[in-house]
């Protein structure tokens, strides 16, 4: 059906294998095709709409903004000049963003088998369900602001109460797509499980868990951008041990040195573009492997 | 003629005016008696929503009669589902050694299982493949082969083949039959399909819209193994309009 659409974007992909001939007699398996039509235009349409972005914003600079109030919107040619290639700026920036990566990186650990755990825990019996589940969604409604505080009385202003922030932030997608994934057993094979006389691990571990691969794997892309979010807040908000991109926010917004106020946020959103694409890439391979299609 | 294999007086599968009535409301099978002995292959026709699956269910223990009572063999039977129900994370030997995995037969020894079954429904050379590799007929093959590595002697199908074509449906019936002859198992088999019931059974029971109930039980003489070309026999023909018209009159 794409055969007309495909061609020129097919150049620089390896050539997909032709199926098998069918000389031999019986059934062969059928090879399955990925659509090519999207593979270019999932990398030349975002960049177009970049281009769009940043010439909006060169314009907006250059043309709205009086160049003594330029500092409010410096153009994007300014920002990776002062940000990017002063060597300064650039380590100042990277070692804060390591600090960060480091406390996201465990936060979303924690989160990701503390998520798993729970949601196993809850979908084993009503009862735990139904007594754990009010408290996650208190975990989503809780102002993060005015926890941050809090802990760090509790935990100090170090990693640990860094760690514990990012968690807060990042467990609740982790329960609801786990849970939700462990429940999307089909009936057919929770059927043949009873068949078999499957105890409740087997159930568990040979069935529900690899059934909820998928959604769990939603379920970290989603924690993976708060992650970072979260240990961005921590690290604004304590302001002792070591500093973070957080707090590199916070001390270029009082000097208004607005280049590296702008480089703080692109790096920290591509933390977290980096992390959501390695999920969703293992979400692709895992759907690809599982895709049935439709009745033959 | 009589295919009941001798293998004692009780047979594997039998219903004893067995009624279901679900939540107290919904009224499902009337008290209904079958026995199915070694070596018979009895097919349920009858409309939608007559019960026939809940016959299954229960043999299979997933629930328990309202009123009566079910002997079944327990766990020494295969179950073909009406879908393959294969699970997609696994490879076909995998998803076919998942019965001897779940009654913790040795490695081993069930892999052996397995690769025998594959072989049996001539699927051997795919078991390294993923159910979304298949057709629908070789998912359905390979189901049948998870149902048949522990050898069970009691086989019950719930319209298995409802979902495929034609020609792999008949194509998959005769399978199924010289898999039957090798090796005789009481079979209850669920269909939507006059000529198939027909084709592939000793006896075709016919049952009344909901609440279930037994309106006919048809003698089919036809011997094993039989052709495919019995389908265009006279007998065939007269025998599937009997089922036919056994059936016109409990759905009108």
């Amino acid at each position: 059906m794409s055969a007309q659409a495909a061609p020129s974007q097919r150049t620089d992909l390896p050539q997909q294998k032709s199926p098998p001939a069918a000389t031999e007699l019986g059934p062969r398996p059928t090879v399955i095709r990925q659509p090519r039509r999207g593979a270019a235009g999932r990398i030349v349409a975002p960049l177009l709409v970049l281009a769009a972005v940043l010439a909006l914003w060169s314009l907006a600079s250059h043309v709205l903004l009086d160049p003594d109030r330029r500092f409010l919107l410096p153009p994007p040619g300014d920002v990776l000049r002062t940000g990017l290639l002063d060597r300064a700026n650039l380590a100042e920036l990277l070692a804060a963003l390591w600090s960060t990566i480091r406390v996201a990186l465990v936060g979303l650990a924690v989160a990701m088998v503390l998520g798993v755990a729970l949601a196993v825990l809850m979908s084993q019996a009503r009862w735990v369900e139904h007594s754990i589940y009010p408290y996650a969604i208190v975990l989503q409604t809780i102002p993060i602001l005015a926890v941050v505080p809090l802990l760090g009385f509790w935990f100090g202003f170090d990693f640990l109460s860094r760690v514990i922030v990012c968690v807060l932030v990042s467990l609740f997608p982790m329960i609801t797509n786990t849970l939700f994934g462990l429940k999307s057993a089909e009936t057919g094979h929770h059927d043949l499980f009873t068949l078999y006389g499957a105890s409740r691990w087997q159930r568990l571990w040979r069935l529900q868990l690899p059934a909820a691969l998928p959604a769990m794997i939603t379920g970290f892309k989603i924690s993976s951008g708060l992650s970072v979010i979260g240990a961005i807040v921590a690290d604004f908000f304590f302001r002792q041990g070591e500093p973070g991109i957080g707090r590199l926010i916070d001390v270029y917004r009082q000097r208004l040195q607005t280049e590296q106020l702008m480089t703080a946020l692109l790096l920290s959103s591509l933390v977290g573009l980096a992390l959501f694409f390695s999920f969703d890439l293992w979400g692709s391979h895992v759907d690809k492997l599982r895709r049935a299609k439709g009745p033959h | 003629m009589e295919r009941a294999v001798e293998g004692g007086d009780q047979p594997p599968i039998d219903f004893h005016t067995v009624s279901m009535t679900y939540h107290g409301a919904t009224h499902a099978l009337d008290r209904v008696s079958l026995r199915v002995r070694l070596g018979e292959f009895v097919s349920l026709v009858g409309p939608s929503g007559c019960g026939k699956s809940t016959l299954l269910r229960l043999v299979a223990g997933f629930e328990r009669p309202t009123a009566g009572s079910v002997t079944s063999p327990g766990q020494a039977l295969g179950y073909v589902f009406q879908d393959a129900t294969l699970l997609p994370w696994r490879t076909v030997l995998d998803n076919v050694e998942l019965p001897g995995q779940l009654l913790g037969i040795a490695p081993d020894e069930r892999r052996a299982q397995a690769r025998e079954a594959l072989r049996r429904v001539g699927l051997a050379s795919f078991e390294r493949h993923r159910p979304a590799q298949l057709s629908g007929g070789m998912r359905m093959r390979a189901s049948i082969a998870r149902a048949l590595t522990l050898r069970p002697r009691v086989f019950l199908f719930d319209e298995p083949f409802g979902a495929l074509d034609e020609i792999t449906r008949e194509r998959l019936n005769e399978e199924l039959l010289s898999l039957f002859v090798a090796e005789p198992f009481a079979g209850l088999f669920v269909t939507h399909s006059v000529p198939e019931s027909v084709f592939l059974s000793t006896r075709v029971i016919v049952m009344s819209a909901r609440p279930g109930r037994i309106v006919a039980d048809i003698d089919v003489p036809f011997p094993y193994p039989r052709a495919p070309e019995l389908r265009y026999q006279p007998e065939f023909a007269a025998l599937a309009g009997q089922v036919s018209a056994a059936l016109r009159e409990v759905s009108s």
